[in-house]
């Protein structure tokens, strides 16, 4: 693992900001907008979530703008486990699928058995995705073994449930050690990578995500097998995410541009891209009154 | 509606391709003739003649410039030395306070100067707009502020102004290149005559309009255009102290020769042929970044530009492949255009210049790769290329070509990196890639090369000397070394 290839920070952080400067209009503005819903893991993870706030959130996901058929539905209701039951029950026979988070989330700080278990009992209640995060104490006192194991024993958990595994890139330090950590998940069997939690500061950044998506790339040279990318945290405005948007098309190509490949978890940022579109449809911004808070 | 990973993908290809967003233009009044910045204003040129400065984008014809003669030169060169026995007297506070004023000017002028700059010359909006016009502004903040500290800058030498300085300066960095010269000259206490390159006169002739706003003294700054014979006029002139150029070697070797024994103190900037030098543990995405900046950047109108990569062979198939992947991403259009990364080559003359060397590559046997690009029709444009299997003996791995090409060349130990790399007429600058930062230093004490850039390239700071060894030049410009060019210290 230390023999992953460095990555220069000055350099990582100045590409991405060249990137952030591309600037989209009016059709593609639209096109990508779209494209950042259809992305999307709306997601609520809170100790005060309920079945109802998990239900609100559900129709929303399925429907965002009540009343305009032509705004897609979501990708994916992010919750925590004790909440999938909720979240299948409302989504049942949609398109959108039910991720939830699981190992210990968001610290990972605890036995593997009730990791394995927990992964399980999520699954077995109709999860199909698993938000996994990484044993980030093994992995910041070199024991990549362990933290390797787990991501292995977590996805022969999973079945044939998606894996996104959290590298909570806020606590690694090191644009090298974000590389080592992709790596790492990768070979151990990620179907994605996922930059945090959200419960730490920083979230999703776009060089860090810059540094993970050419892991991707990498990685999918040396072994042929696409790996998703997801970025969660702090992404809360329209420009955010079509700047995620643009960095996965310049680093990862077209095929990426898809909810197979490409997300964004976020919990806020749908109400802002669904203004955009209005504004981009209309010309005028809309009254926040207009959309619906759930 | 579910949309299948193939359409999806399709679309998102239409999509970012991005639609066109062009930089507006109306903001900015181009004059369809300009005379002579002399004495403080704008004069009819003695010789009658005008010349056009096209859009090397369009073919397009933007404005009409003056070709200055012997007469025209003449006055600028009196009125210069009129003006620098009050300038050179000034309180250096309010010599300050001159350079200051301009500095700010050029910032609120910015985005009219980008737009110029980008039309005049062909570089893309997004360069002019980053890099140059803020450049520009720093380097005359920079020098504003050793005006008034000269005696603290070189203490004990007693610093004093030349004279009237004649610069003559080159079109890939029309404005940048003018603030070089200009900013230090006027912070030391000297006049400035100065030849913008004739086909990138119009950010001079703003800067003319800049000088005026800013109420410097008539004199102080006097500009002439027209071609190397009004260069030539400059240069000799027997009334010029001092004499910068920046340009081709050929020229400068001929401007050296002129100025022998005249006692003219004199500085030159001229070609160079960078080694970029990528290690095998070096950070590879980035380096590609680097290698892209560093040829392709200023569609390689660049003297520093590292056009001979060097790679260690163990890693060079990966690094070539992320290259070429990297260069079909690349945007070649409109320069106008933020989204666009490489422009238009500068002048027909240049393209056919870069034609001919590319020709040569492949005669002598080099392998040519170009991405899939389309190019427009009007306009002068060249796609960027890449050259594999070339020898150090071929003309496209020893002459300058200023151009979007790179050759490219392995290497198997550190040192047969530092022979390769030093083994050019030139010296101007060099890239090393690597994480071993003890290998860094051990690079850069070897390399004859006026900058090495450490994992980075074509990083520039007013601060910082700028200059070559061997045919790259001598004196350096910026920071203190480019202030004392300016001064007499014996």
């Amino acid at each position: 693992m230390r023999g992953v290839r460095s990555v220069d920070e000055v350099g990582a952080d100045q590409r991405a900001a060249s990137l952030a400067q591309r600037s989209i209009k009016k059709s593609s503005k639209l096109w990508a907008l779209d494209l950042a819903v259809r992305c999307m893991d709306l997601t609520t993870l809170e100790g005060s979530d309920t079945s109802g706030k998990v239900t609100a959130l559900c129709a929303k996901g399925l429907r965002p703008k009540p009343g305009d058929p032509t705004i897609p539905s979501v990708a994916a209701i992010c919750v925590y486990p004790a909440r999938v039951a909720d979240a299948v029950q409302h989504l049942r026979g949609s398109s959108v699928k039910v991720a939830s988070v699981s190992t210990a989330f968001p610290s990972g700080q605890s036995f593997m058995s009730i990791k394995v278990a927990e992964t399980e009992e999520a699954v077995r209640a109709g999860a199909h995705e698993i938000d996994m995060v990484i044993d980030r104490g093994a992995f910041l006192s070199g024991d990549y073994q362990r933290v390797y194991d787990e991501i292995v024993a977590i996805k022969e958990a999973c079945g044939d449930a998606h894996l996104k595994v959290i590298l909570e890139t806020g606590e690694l330090g090191t644009y090298d050690a974000v590389r080592r950590a992709s790596i790492l998940a990768m070979a151990a069997g990620a179907d994605f990578i996922k930059t945090s939690t959200g419960k730490v500061q920083p979230a999703a950044t776009l060089p860090v995500s810059l540094v993970m998506m050419e892991a991707i790339r990498d990685f999918v040279r040396e072994t042929g097998r696409p790996v998703g990318f997801k970025a969660a945290g702090g992404i809360r405005t329209s420009r955010q995410a079509i700047a995620y948007l643009v960095l996965a098309y310049e680093t990862l190509g077209a095929d990426w541009m898809t909810p197979d490949r490409f997300r964004l978890g976020a919990s806020t940022l749908l109400n802002d891209v669904l203004m955009q579109i209005d504004k981009e449809r209309t010309g005028v911004y809309q009254s926040p009154d207009y959309f619906t808070i759930d | 509606m579910a949309i299948t990973r193939k359409q999806s993908a399709e679309l998102a290809r239409q999509v970012f391709e991005y639609a066109p967003a062009p930089e507006a233009i109306d903001h900015v009044k181009i004059q369809p003739r300009y005379g002579l910045f002399i004495n403080g204003k704008m004069v009819e040129p003695h010789s009658k003649k005008h010349f056009p400065t096209i859009n090397p984008a369009t073919e397009k014809k933007l404005a009409e410039v003056s070709e200055a003669d012997a007469v025209d030169v003449d006055r600028a060169v009196k009125a210069a030395s009129r003006a620098f026995e009050s300038w050179s007297h000034l309180a250096p506070s309010r010599r300050a306070r001159y350079i200051f004023r301009i500095s700010r000017l050029i910032q609120e002028r910015a985005r009219e100067l980008a737009v110029v700059e980008t039309m005049d010359g062909g570089k893309p909006i997004k360069e002019s707009r980053d890099v140059d016009i803020p450049l520009s502004a720093a380097h005359f903040f920079y020098y504003a502020g050793w005006a008034d500290k000269l005696e603290w800058a070189f203490p004990n030498r007693k610093p004093r102004p030349l004279g009237v300085a004649g610069q003559v300066i080159p079109w890939n960095f029309p404005l940048l290149m003018l603030a070089w010269k200009v900013a230090p000259a006027l912070a030391a206490g000297n006049t400035v005559v100065l030849k913008p390159a004739e086909t990138t006169p119009l950010s001079a002739m703003v800067f003319a309009e800049i000088c005026m706003q800013a109420e410097l003294p008539p004199g102080v700054v006097n500009i002439v255009t027209g071609a190397g014979k009004t260069g030539s006029l400059v240069v000799g002139h027997p009334g010029v102290k001092k004499v910068a150029f920046t340009g081709s070697t050929e020229v400068g070797k001929l401007i050296q020769r002129t100025l022998a024994g005249t006692g003219k103190k004199l500085t030159l900037e001229l070609g160079g042929k960078a080694a970029n030098i990528v290690f095998e543990d070096a950070p590879l995405d980035q380096a590609v970044e680097g290698i892209v900046n560093g040829i392709y950047f200023n569609q390689g109108h660049v003297c520093c530009a590292g056009s001979r990569l060097l790679v260690q062979e163990s890693i060079a198939e990966p690094l070539m492949e992320k290259l070429k992947r990297r260069l079909g991403t690349l945007r070649l259009g409109d320069p106008l255009d933020k989204n666009t990364d490489i422009g238009a080559i500068n002048s027909r003359a240049q393209l056919e210049k870069i034609q001919g060397l590319v020709e040569s590559g492949v005669e002598e046997g080099a392998e040519l790769y170009q991405p899939e690009c389309k190019l427009p029709e009007r306009g002068f444009w060249f796609p960027p290329t890449v050259f594999t299997n070339v020898s150090q003996s071929y003309r496209i791995a020893r002459e300058e070509i200023f151009g979007p090409v790179l050759s490219v060349l392995t290497f198997r130990t550190p040192a047969e990196a530092v022979e390769k790399a030093n083994n050019t007429p030139y010296g101007l600058s060099a890239g090393v890639w690597t994480d071993k930062g003890s290998r860094i230093l051990w690079m850069a004490e070897r390399l004859r090369a006026g900058v090495v850039w450490a994992n980075t390239f074509n990083r520039f700071d007013p601060a910082s000397p700028f200059g070559g060894y061997k045919e790259s030049g001598y004196g350096r410009e910026g920071g203190l070394h480019g202030l004392a060019a300016y001064l007499d210290l014996s």
